[in-house]
Formats: structure tokens, C-alpha cells, sequence
């Protein structure tokens, strides 16, 4: 299966909202955050259904996530991670002397990688971390 | 039996409605439903109330485990953590009260820290775009009122991120002179995705994810009446026309702007831009804009807090000085982390070290020692940190102020009593702050800052006299004259 190349931006939805007030170390704050919304047509070149896991790399890091058909869509060339550590993992962190990371528009590679699971926040970021 | 309690504050976003409805028990210990209030804000209610939460600070043992400690240890832990370290990075600060705020900035000064809220990752941009270019705004009750077209630009999806803006100020409400609700009302959304936000809209123009600037600075052309090349950003040069056609037709026009602009590479200067498109207006019709500011209820109040009341400046302070210093790409937390810059972190009121970092950032944390203040059960934040202090719930267990993101200061309510024992944010702040003057030993920084207070207010009001200035302790002179390298215009005698 082929890799692709989007462009990554992130943000807040209500899911991502109500399941951090809810509790991030709960798999459902997993479920509303660990994902990546593509397009049908970034499905039909990722050659994978959706809801298949996938690996998201850019030069910053690396994460698994589940990729799902766009709610918010159609958004051409562009992948969508709520924010939350799954997005963090491989957002641009240079802040070009702002102060502000460039979470917007970060260049990725997505892969399909069915074998690999989801990590929940807690488990995501002691791996990455400790 | 339950009791309604009325006219309740919600503590989620900086929207924060201020007519929920919370239905308590008899006893008015335990909250049983939230009325009025969106997903989130009511989620956050009854997660104050859940079996599991952490009552009792703890602290994380070798093996990686959690112990129990008292307050007492948590405070003493803190207050040495804060004086040991050369330079602390104390983060967060915005979804607690202003009062809180005010005592947090009070161990800023004495432990010589850099101190940073969650604009940094927010409305920072907004924060540099609103110093360089001033910026006309207005009240989310003027708008109410009087907007009848309404932008929402850049990543701006209040549907999802401040679920109850539409329904109470932007689209939907009849207003003395929107009387007919959003039939008074164009709409306008311009974001790379088609949104539930765009959805709504009577104009989505999906531009090229990164190219607002270029947009913003087609309309101004277009504005102007001048020549546009067939398409900027993606859109079509007829609709940008169009566009600008009908933001200059209406009688009160309003701009909101969220992360799609702050986030995307030019930062402050998309928002230079989107403010100068504003300015523009004005000369048609009645224009202002508004950041969205807020993912945290009260970032606001600490740009307040520290931007008008104590330091003058909204985010990224370095005291390490001993007098607040301003330079963002230089003393914000990210840039501090990622440089090596500090050797202890301090959170409270936020979890993005955990969450809402980017990775590199978080690693650095869990390098350091730390401390993490969150209500939640198990914030993300205090899985990287050494230690993490359970408080209440400001706006659900105790009051204190709050500003709205267009700067309206509104007093939050106490809904129900915390757990027992457990002490609020500003409460542990006052216990660290008296250990840390303890520790110490008299020896305060305090008397620098106040004088430094004291020289800004002299220099809004015409400057220090002869008299006065050799007055000063030679402690004082040398900060002033430290800050007046930094800004030589401000210093008449320097």
C-alpha cells in the first residue's frame, strides 16, 4: 500500500472538547483525539477503507492513529488531527521567533499500519517521554 | 428535593455564558444536572463530581507510582522546587481566577521566573499583532446588538470550539437593532475546511490552508476597487469582490478570527492584516474585530492580570532580572523549553505541557523537576510531572473573576463545596508564596518590582523628576536603568 504525502492542520472539535473535560486519560478522549480525517480521495490513494490505522510522520515525530472519512469535509490535500498529544507528536514546533508553534500546515507522510494500535494519551506521552 | 441554582458562570471557554442553570441536591453537595450549558461546559460540571478524583496531592515515586502527601508537603516541595531552580518556567495561569492570578505573580517575582499563559500557544500571535497595530474592537452585547456582518475567519469554528457563541451573540440572537435574529445577519466563514461553522454560512470562501494574508490583502485591494488577479488563495477573484462588497454595505460589520491565522505560518502578521482590513472598513461603515480567544475561560483575565495590571506585558515575562522583560521567541515557554533555557517547571491552570505542547517541548518537561496544579483526575501534564496538587474547580467548588474574550470582566459562581480538605488554587498559591518568603528569609525581590511599578506609572505621566529618582534605592536605579537599556525612549533621565 502506498504512502502518501498531506498537509497536517489541527484544531479544537466538540468530541476533543467534551471527552478532555471528561477525562484525557479515558479511551474516549483516545477515540475523539486519535484520529486523522482524510477525504475519500486520500483514502483511494492511501488504498485503505477507513477507520484502518494508520502512521503519520513528518521530520518532527511519529504516531499511529486511526484514519476516518472527513466530518468536516471535503478539505483537499489536507489531514485533519484534533488537537491533543496525537497531533503534538508531529506538529512543526518551530515558533520562527513568535513564541507560537506552527501547528498549522505541517508536511506528513501517512502510511497504512494496521498492526499497530492506538495509544491512549497517559501511554502516548510516558513512551514518548520517560 | 434539588435546588436550582441561576445565572451560573461557565468555566470551559472564554465565551463564558453566564445563564446555566445547575440543579444540586438537597444537601447542595453533589451537582445533578447542568441546564443551559453546551457539551462541554456541562461535561466539565459533572466531571468535578466524579467517583475517581484525585483529593490529595501526590507525589511520584521512582518506580514511576503515585504516593499520597499532605498539602503541607506539596506546598513545601513547590516553594523549594520554585527557590532552588535558577530560572523556573511558571506556565499556565488561565483557567483559574484573576486573584489567583494576582498571588501566582507575587512567586513569579520573588522566585525570579518566566512566566507564560496558554496564549502562547493560542492568541499569542494576536497578543504581538494587536502592539504592533492597535486594534478596533467592540463587546460581544455591541455586537449582539448591532452586527449584521459577521466574519468568522481563519480556523474559526465556533460550532465546535465555542458552541454557544452563535446562539448568544454572533448569528442567532435579536438584538435591539437585529431584530429579526439571523435573518438581520450575513454570514460570512472563511476556513480551508468546509466546517459545520461553513456550513451555517451564506458565504464560505475555503481558501488554501496558509494563504489568509494574501486573502486579507486581496480584499483590502478589492476594498479599494483595485485590480485583483483571477484568483488569490485559491478563491476567485468575483467572490473576493463580491465579499468586500458586502462587508462595506452593512451598517456594523464584525470580524472573529481564530487558530487557522495564529497557528499558520506569517503568525502576527496575518492578524496585522485582518486588523488593517478592519481599519479599512471604518471608512465605509462601522467595523471592529474580535479574537475568539479562550479555549481556557480565563487566558483573557491573565493577559489582564499581567498586561494591565501588573507587569505590562499579556504573556511571555521574564523576571529573572528581578523586573518584568517581554520578548516573545525569547522568554516563551516553548522557545525556553526547547533552548534548555529553565530548570524547574511550575503548571497550574492549564494542561498543554501534557496535551497541547508540541512533543519536544513535553520531553523537556518530563527532564525537569515539576509540579502540576490541575483539578482534573488525571491530566496528561502529570504524567511528565514530579508532582501533581489535586484544587478545586474555580467556577464550580469557588468564584472569582473571569474575562470574557472580548475583556468583560464577569464574576464566576461557587455551585457546591470542593471535597473536604481540598484547598483552591489560590489558596495553595498564598501557602507556597509565605514558604517561599520563608525560604527566603526576608530577603524579597519585591521592593525592585514595586519600584518598577512605580517608574512605569511615573512614565505614563510624564516622567520622573531629579528629586525623585536619586530618592530611589540604588537597588531600584540599577533596574531602571537596566530597563531603560532595553528602551531608552521611555527613560527621561537615564
Amino acid at each position: 500500500m502506498a504512502a502518501i504525502q498531506i498537509n497536517l492542520i489541527s484544531g479544537r472539535t466538540i468530541q476533543q472538547g467534551v471527552s478532555m473535560e471528561g477525562g484525557k486519560e479515558k479511551l474516549a478522549y483516545r477515540d475523539a483525539c486519535g484520529i486523522l480525517e482524510l477525504d475519500d480521495a486520500e483514502f483511494k490513494r492511501l488504498g485503505c477503507f477507513k477507520n484502518t490505522n494508520v502512521r503519520v510522520s513528518s521530520e518532527f515525530g511519529s504516531v499511529v492513529v486511526k484514519a476516518i472519512g472527513a466530518t468536516q469535509g471535503p478539505h483537499p490535500g489536507l489531514g485533519w488531527i484534533p488537537m491533543g498529544p496525537w497531533a503534538n507528536a508531529v506538529v512543526d514546533p518551530n515558533t520562527y521567533s513568535t513564541g507560537m508553534p506552527t501547528f498549522k500546515g505541517t508536511p506528513v507522510t501517512v502510511e497504512v499500519a494496521e498492526e499497530e494500535t492506538v495509544l491512549d494519551a497517559i501511554a502516548l506521552i510516558t513512551e514518548e517521554c520517560l | 428535593m434539588t435546588k436550582i441554582i441561576t445565572d451560573v458562570v461557565c468555566p470551559f471557554c472564554g465565551t463564558l455564558c453566564d445563564d446555566l442553570e445547575v440543579a444540586v441536591s438537597d444537601d447542595g453537595e453533589e451537582i445533578l444536572e447542568v441546564y443551559n450549558a453546551c457539551a462541554i461546559g456541562a461535561t466539565k460540571f459533572l466531571h468535578s463530581q466524579a467517583k475517581d478524583r484525585i483529593t490529595r496531592p501526590r507525589m511520584k515515586q521512582e518506580d514511576g507510582s503515585w504516593k499520597e502527601v499532605t498539602y503541607d508537603d506539596a506546598v513545601d516541595y513547590t516553594a523549594n522546587l520554585l527557590v532552588d531552580a535558577k530560572k523556573p518556567l511558571m506556565y499556565g495561569w488561565s483557567s483559574t481566577s484573576c486573584p489567583a492570578q494576582g498571588v501566582g505573580s507575587e512567586i513569579g517575582e520573588e522566585v525570579c521566573a518566566c512566566m507564560d499563559n496558554t496564549a502562547t500557544v493560542c492568541h499569542g500571535s494576536t497578543l504581538i499583532a494587536v502592539q504592533d497595530v492597535g486594534v478596533p474592537s467592540a463587546t460581544l452585547g455591541e455586537i449582539a446588538n448591532r452586527a449584521d456582518r459577521v466574519v468568522f475567519w481563519g480556523g474559526c469554528n465556533p460550532a465546535h470550539a465555542h458552541p454557544r457563541h452563535m446562539s448568544r451573540y454572533s448569528i442567532f440572537p435579536r438584538g435591539f437593532f437585529t431584530g429579526k435574529g439571523s435573518k438581520s445577519r450575513k454570514m460570512i466563514v472563511v476556513d480551508p475546511r468546509k466546517t459545520d461553522t461553513a456550513k451555517m454560512a451564506d458565504v464560505h470562501l475555503q481558501l488554501e490552508q496558509g494563504r489568509d494574508y494574501e486573502l486579507l490583502s486581496a480584499i483590502r485591494v478589492a476594498i479599494r476597487g483595485e485590480e485583483l488577479p483571477d484568483f488569490v488563495a485559491g478563491i476567485p477573484k468575483e467572490e473576493i469582490y463580491e465579499t468586500a462588497e458586502t462587508l462595506k454595505s452593512g451598517r456594523f460589520t464584525v470580524i472573529f478570527f481564530g487558530m487557522g491565522v495564529t497557528h499558520s505560518l506569517g503568525k502576527n502578521h496575518n492578524i496585522d492584516i485582518a486588523i488593517m482590513v478592519t481599519r479599512d472598513l471604518n471608512d465605509y461603515t462601522k467595523a471592529a474585530i474580535v479574537a475568539m480567544r479562550g479555549g481556557h475561560y480565563n487566558v483573557t483575565g491573565s493577559g489582564q492580570v499581567w498586561g494591565g495590571w501588573q507587569f505590562g506585558f499579556p504573556f511571555c515575562l521574564d523576571l529573572t532580572r528581578g523586573f518584568a522583560r517581554y520578548n516573545p521567541g525569547d522568554s516563551s515557554s516553548n522557545d525556553l523549553l526547547v533552548r534548555d533555557e529553565v530548570d524547574a517547571v511550575f503548571v497550574l491552570g492549564s494542561d498543554p505541557p501534557g496535551a497541547h505542547f508540541p512533543v519536544r517541548s513535553v520531553k523537556k518537561i518530563a527532564q525537569l523537576p515539576s509540579v502540576c496544579i490541575d483539578p482534573h483526575i488525571t491530566p496528561p501534564t502529570s504524567a511528565v510531572s514530579k508532582m501533581h496538587v489535586p484544587v478545586a474547580f474555580v467556577g464550580v467548588e469557588v468564584g472569582g473573576c473571569a474575562y470574557r474574550m472580548d475583556n468583560v470582566p464577569i464574576e464566576t459562581r461557587k455551585v457546591v463545596e470542593p471535597p473536604e480538605g481540598m484547598l483552591t488554587d489560590e489558596e495553595f498559591l498564598q501557602k507556597v508564596l509565605d514558604r517561599v518568603r520563608e525560604l527566603k528569609g526576608g530577603q524579597h525581590n519585591h521592593d525592585r518590582v514595586s519600584h518598577q511599578k512605580w517608574f512605569c506609572l511615573r512614565l505614563f505621566r510624564g516622567g520622573l523628576t531629579e528629586t525623585k529618582w536619586m530618592s530611589l534605592s540604588k537597588t531600584a536605579r540599577s533596574s531602571m536603568q537596566a530597563m531603560s537599556q532595553s528602551r531608552p525612549s521611555l527613560m527621561p533621565l537615564a
